[in-house]
């Protein structure tokens, strides 16, 4: 049943990455509770833009849960209380009328606040293409079958690859440490015969750039993992871990 | 050897020197506590006087020692190492924080825990470890098992003992599984009794070490 929600808001507002952000509060009345947060934000927006006021910058694109745009921190928590979703699948039903929500951008060195809740996260694009290329002919597709690959490891390769690169293991992490981003991407390739010729120099690269753009060490909380909308497994840190330091004593 | 300083000084070169180092001061753990747990013999102390003797005395025991000394320095190094890395990676840090929705409390606070527990080592170390090697006032009158008796005759040293054993079990709970997740060892036939092993270790571990001072102070045991 559709409800409405009055609500406040409390919204890090920052012009720009040099500039210190600070928060700004919000009230918004007549909230559908069957609208998306990200609804949610656009009806304030609308609002700010008709008194003449600055929209919140925030990213978002496919708004149904698949590119990973919708970076907000909201009330403690990355994509916001629900596990499982990013916040365009994050409905206004989850909240209570008369609440205070608090949104915020990641919050990490190496993702830059552009402006508002929007953050650069062009940090895991770089530890993507230090992964460098993968050795398949680029001809005709072959046919099928011709490199069998037993069941069970497609899934778990196509698990890993189903990181949309959001970030929030990232905003989760006490560390704000992107190993599950890196190890997802890593085990995705590492999985396949296809991947299994450059594993060790795909392993040393990836972790090199992370650590170079400033990224945490693994506490092994388990936060990330929780937190991950595709149900990302720690298990890939393992093998990110196990990747990296067989490298270290095999690659040349 | 410079692609190996390269590896170990990696975010994940420095987690693995935490994981192998605590291993080793887990392994150590079992001895430390074994021997220890000798006084619930009620022999007024006979086989963990006998016990202490020999660990005194032994030469690869006195060995192991320096390498036991060795692998606790390496372990608070690279734990304060890491704790100043992580500290820089969010420097502004979130209004709200609901960590509790995600992880466990302890999982978050090892460097706290890790500062609790060194606190409460350097005060046991000063009680016994200082007092059998370092002076000479060990005795055949005066064992260390007495030393024990003494020490443990205030209620502040009992309580510090007790909140030491209890870092010592959280920081245990958290670190024991994690090692072998950051040795590579998850996987689903033995991750559940790898956690589930932890977690017996380390309340095992804390109960009998926190019953010690307690026994004493109460005297349950002459």
């Amino acid at each position: 049943m559709e409800g409405h929600l009055n609500l406040t808001l409390k919204i890090w507002r920052q012009k720009n990455a040099n500039v210190a952000g600070k928060f700004e509060t919000y009230q918004v009345s007549g909230i559908s509770t069957d609208m998306s947060f990200l609804e949610m934000i656009d009806v304030l927006n609308n609002r700010l833009i008709e008194v003449g006021d600055d929209p919140v910058a925030f990213d978002h694109d496919c708004r149904e849960g698949i590119c990973g745009m919708c970076s907000m921190y909201i009330n403690g928590r990355p994509h916001g209380p629900n596990r499982g979703v990013t916040t365009c699948q994050l409905h206004m039903r989850s909240f209570q009328d008369g609440e205070t929500i608090t949104v915020e951008p990641w919050r990490a060195s190496a993702f830059p606040v552009i402006k508002d809740l929007v953050v650069n996260r062009s940090a895991f694009d770089r530890i993507i293409a230090a992964g460098g290329f993968v050795s398949v002919n680029t001809g005709n597709a072959q046919d099928a079958n011709n490199l069998p690959i037993p069941k069970d490891d497609a899934d778990e390769a196509f698990a890993a690859a189903a990181c949309i690169g959001c970030g929030a293991c990232v905003a989760a992490c006490k560390n704000a440490s992107a190993m599950l981003f890196t190890s997802a991407k890593i085990s995705q390739l590492a999985l396949l015969p296809q991947g299994k010729v450059e594993a060790a120099k795909r392993a040393e690269a990836m972790v090199a750039q992370m650590d170079e753009e400033g990224f945490g060490a693994c506490s092994n909380t388990g936060a990330c993992e929780a937190e991950c909308p595709k149900g990302i497994s720690l298990e890939n840190i393992a093998r990110m871990n196990r990747e990296y330091f067989s490298a270290t004593f095999s690659s040349k | 050897m410079a692609w190996l300083a390269k590896s170990l000084n990696s975010s994940l070169g420095k987690k693995l020197l935490m994981a192998i180092t605590g291993l080793f001061l887990i392994s150590f753990l079992v001895i430390h506590c074994g021997l220890n747990a000798t006084i619930f013999l009620n022999d007024g102390g006979k086989a963990f006087n006998e016990g202490a003797e020999f660990m005194a005395h032994n030469p690869i025991i006195r060995t192991m020692e320096i390498v036991l000394f060795g692998g606790l320095l390496l372990h608070i190094f690279d734990g304060l190492r890491l704790w100043l890395d992580n500290k820089k990676k969010r420097p502004v840090a979130y209004a709200v924080v609901d960590g509790a929705a995600n992880s466990k409390w302890y999982s978050r606070s090892m460097g706290l825990l890790g500062t609790l527990l060194l606190l409460f080592l350097i005060i046991h170390l000063k009680h016994f470890w200082y007092f059998s090697r370092l002076t000479n006032n060990l005795t055949e009158t005066h064992t260390l098992y007495n030393e024990m008796q003494v020490v443990f005759t205030s209620p502040i040293v009992v309580a510090i003992y007790v909140l030491g054993c209890i870092s010592l079990g959280y920081h245990l709970l958290h670190g024991f599984q994690s090692a072998f997740q950051t040795l590579g060892w998850n996987h689903p036939k033995y991750t559940p009794t790898i956690k589930a092993i932890g977690a017996i270790y380390s309340i095992i571990i804390a109960a009998a070490f926190a019953a010690m001072p307690i026994a004493f102070y109460f005297n349950l045991i002459q």
